[in-house]
């Protein structure tokens, strides 16, 4: 073997290497790049709450026109505010907790009743009937300057009832 | 006379014509031999063999197709103007309401038409002998369609639409770990909203009728590759005839008649809208649309988890069936064997009968949550019914081994049949015998 021959395989050697160095960088280049459009996709179609659909802070209104043991629904706020016998707040996210309908109120049969798969719930949200598997969720309540607040931007999920939960003036 | 072939679309002497003619005919043969052999076996032609399902199908594409596209330019994606827009189409525009009508019923169709294809390709064993792919990629295709109509679905923002997405995605945020995020990323928010119409309007519009495009021509060519249709195997030579004109005509034949059909019926029964959607108040009972009603029934047994997990099972099953029964020896022949037609037929009356009684029985007397009442109901209600069903379809299978000395490929038989069987019975019962809060009912 003369020294230009092997001279020739050194660098053909090299060259391969070389070759299969940048064929890695574009893999992995191209893998990253990949990723980053993932991510992009992902972050441009994250969940947008619109302008004026709900999810902000409603004013119900003034502490005093809430009668003891009275009920009054918020269509636009997605919620019951409750006023139990004892004073205390409770503001009820209509949100069936089986799947999702729309309850309401039936006042002749003291319950909340959902018609989809027929789950009913007592005057606090708590399950008489499955197959929700949960009390209805709640809406946080601040009480300000006499004023109550819904916050329903976040619901709040529990099993069951307690009294824990009211909010007093 | 020289120019004249030259310029093929100049004016041209009779000749030249004529081998105009003869080119066009030569390319468009060469379309059809490019999707067809070019000779196809007497017995495959038998209309009563493939019932030309799967033809069909991509006919009903087609027209879905080219009527979504029509569509796109009267609709409008936004929950303020979509009720109206399509309120307008039935009512002002010109031939809109036979259009939207026409699309409603072929999309309807389709799903028919696709579920009965692959019960052929499965009673006629046509998944053996390499083709696990293919119905692997028809699986995928099945999704699709079922897809397209639940994105379809919410688009006219009517009562049927808003709930039936409510429900069906909640019923998506039980996937633990990962079943919220899920949830809003398709609602694009909390509820159903904007953002929804916009998401789905995208994926019916877009997305969708890429992939299937996509996944169907893959479909069709690994038909090819497959070694086309099944049949089944013999020794003796068989008589094969030339797809131009035998195939071609029997296709052009039933295209006629379906695209008839389809009019004739989109004519006399117009595409259902429902009063506009409110969210405060779902209508009563609120049903799915009919195809999803044997899903939904499940809802009403078990805890949502575990009506997401059954059907999801037994798709599952129904995908690796060709790696489960690999026995080739029956392909191409109706249900397998004489023993194979008896375990199929009983398991068809087990399908009819076996739901209607369990159906019953839940509502009126089982009670896992209370006579449980110390486990969670994602135990009682879900976890225990879950393997009770489970439980029962080995017991199935294995009473068809054992009492009828059937194979492996004849007992798969029965009990794929005994599922698809119940889906029926469950649908039927969803939609006729379910009345108000979902309480059965007699519907006469
Ligand atoms: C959009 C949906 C679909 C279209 C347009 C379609 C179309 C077709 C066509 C035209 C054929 C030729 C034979 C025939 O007409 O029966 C075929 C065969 C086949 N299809 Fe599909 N199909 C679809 C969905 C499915 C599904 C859901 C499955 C099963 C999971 C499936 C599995 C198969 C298999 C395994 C074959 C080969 C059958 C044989 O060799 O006899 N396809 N398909
Ligand atoms: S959504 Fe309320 S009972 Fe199912």
């Amino acid at each position: 073997m003369t020294m230009s021959t092997i001279n020739k395989a050194l660098s053909s050697e090299a060259e391969i290497s070389r070759r299969n160095f940048l064929k890695l960088g574009a893999g992995v280049l191209g893998g990253l790049a990949l990723l980053e459009l993932v991510g992009v996709g992902l972050m441009f179609l994250e969940p947008r709450s619109l302008e004026g659909e709900f999810g902000g802070v409603v004013n119900a209104g003034p502490v005093d026109s809430f009668p003891n043991g009275s009920i009054t629904e918020f269509p636009a706020g997605r919620f019951f505010l409750i006023r139990a016998e004892d004073g205390g707040f409770l503001a009820i996210y209509r949100r069936c907790t089986h799947l999702g309908c729309s309850v309401s109120w039936k006042p002749e049969q003291n319950q909340f009743v959902c018609p989809c798969h027929g789950s009913h719930f007592d005057f606090y949200g708590d399950v008489e009937n499955p197959p929700a598997p949960r009390a209805l969720d709640t809406f946080a309540i601040h009480i300000e300057d006499g004023m109550v607040k819904v916050d329903t931007s976040r619901p709040q999920t529990r099993e069951e009832f307690e009294s824990s939960q009211f909010v007093y003036a | 006379m020289q120019a004249s072939t030259k310029t093929p679309s100049g004016k041209s002497s009779h000749v030249s014509r004529q081998v105009e003619r003869s080119r066009m005919r030569a390319v468009m043969n060469n379309i059809i031999l490019h999707l067809h052999p070019t000779r196809v076996p007497a017995s495959a032609l038998r209309l009563t063999y493939t019932w030309g399902l799967g033809g069909l199908s991509a006919l009903l594409t087609v027209i879905l197709i080219s009527t979504g596209i029509l569509l796109m330019f009267r609709y409008d994606a936004s929950v303020e103007r979509a009720y109206a827009s399509i309120q307008f189409l039935e009512t002002q525009v010109m031939f809109g309401s036979l259009l939207r009508s026409v699309h409603h019923w072929a999309a309807n169709l389709l799903l028919v038409t696709v579920f009965l294809h692959m019960l052929r390709v499965f009673f006629t064993g046509s998944y053996k002998k390499g083709r696990a792919t293919n119905w692997l990629v028809g699986i995928a295709l099945l999704l699709l369609v079922v897809s397209f109509n639940f994105t379809g679905y919410l688009l006219p923002w009517d009562q049927l639409a808003y709930w039936a997405v409510t429900v069906a995605t909640s019923l998506l945020s039980y996937i633990p770990l990962i079943g919220n995020a899920l949830t809003t990323f398709l609602l694009g928010g909390p509820e159903v909203g904007q953002a929804t119409l916009r998401n789905f309007y995208a994926i019916h519009v877009a997305v969708l009728p890429a992939l299937l495009l996509l996944t169907m021509s893959y479909h069709f060519w690994r038909i090819r590759k497959d070694g086309d249709i099944s049949q089944p195997e013999r020794d003796d030579k068989v008589l094969k005839l030339t797809t131009i004109p035998y195939l071609i005509q029997i296709e052009l034949a039933a295209a006629a008649l379906l695209i008839t059909s389809i009019l004739l019926w989109a004519m006399f029964v117009p595409a259902p809208l429902e009063e506009m959607a409110n969210p405060a108040h779902p209508p009563n009972p609120a049903k799915a649309a009919w195809y999803f009603l044997g899903l939904q029934e499940l809802l009403l047994h078990m805890h949502p988890l575990a009506a997401m997990m059954l059907p999801g099972l037994i798709l599952l099953g129904v995908a690796l069936i060709p790696f489960w029964d690999t026995r080739s020896e029956d392909i191409g022949i109706y249900f397998r064997s004489s023993t194979g037609k008896k375990i199929a037929l009983s398991a068809a009356v087990l399908g009819v009968v076996l739901p209607i009684v369990l159906v019953v029985l839940d509502e009126y007397w089982v009670d896992f949550p209370g006579w449980l009442p110390g486990l969670p109901t994602i135990v009682s209600n879900g976890m225990i019914p879950l393997v009770l069903t489970m439980a029962g379809l080995g017991i199935i299978y294995w009473s068809f081994q054992k009492l009828f000395k059937g194979n492996r490929s004849e007992s798969t038989l029965g009990l794929v049949t005994f599922l698809f069987i119940s889906l029926i019975t469950l649908t039927i019962i969803g939609i006729f015998f379910r009345g108000p809060n979902m309480a059965l009912i007699w519907p006469w």
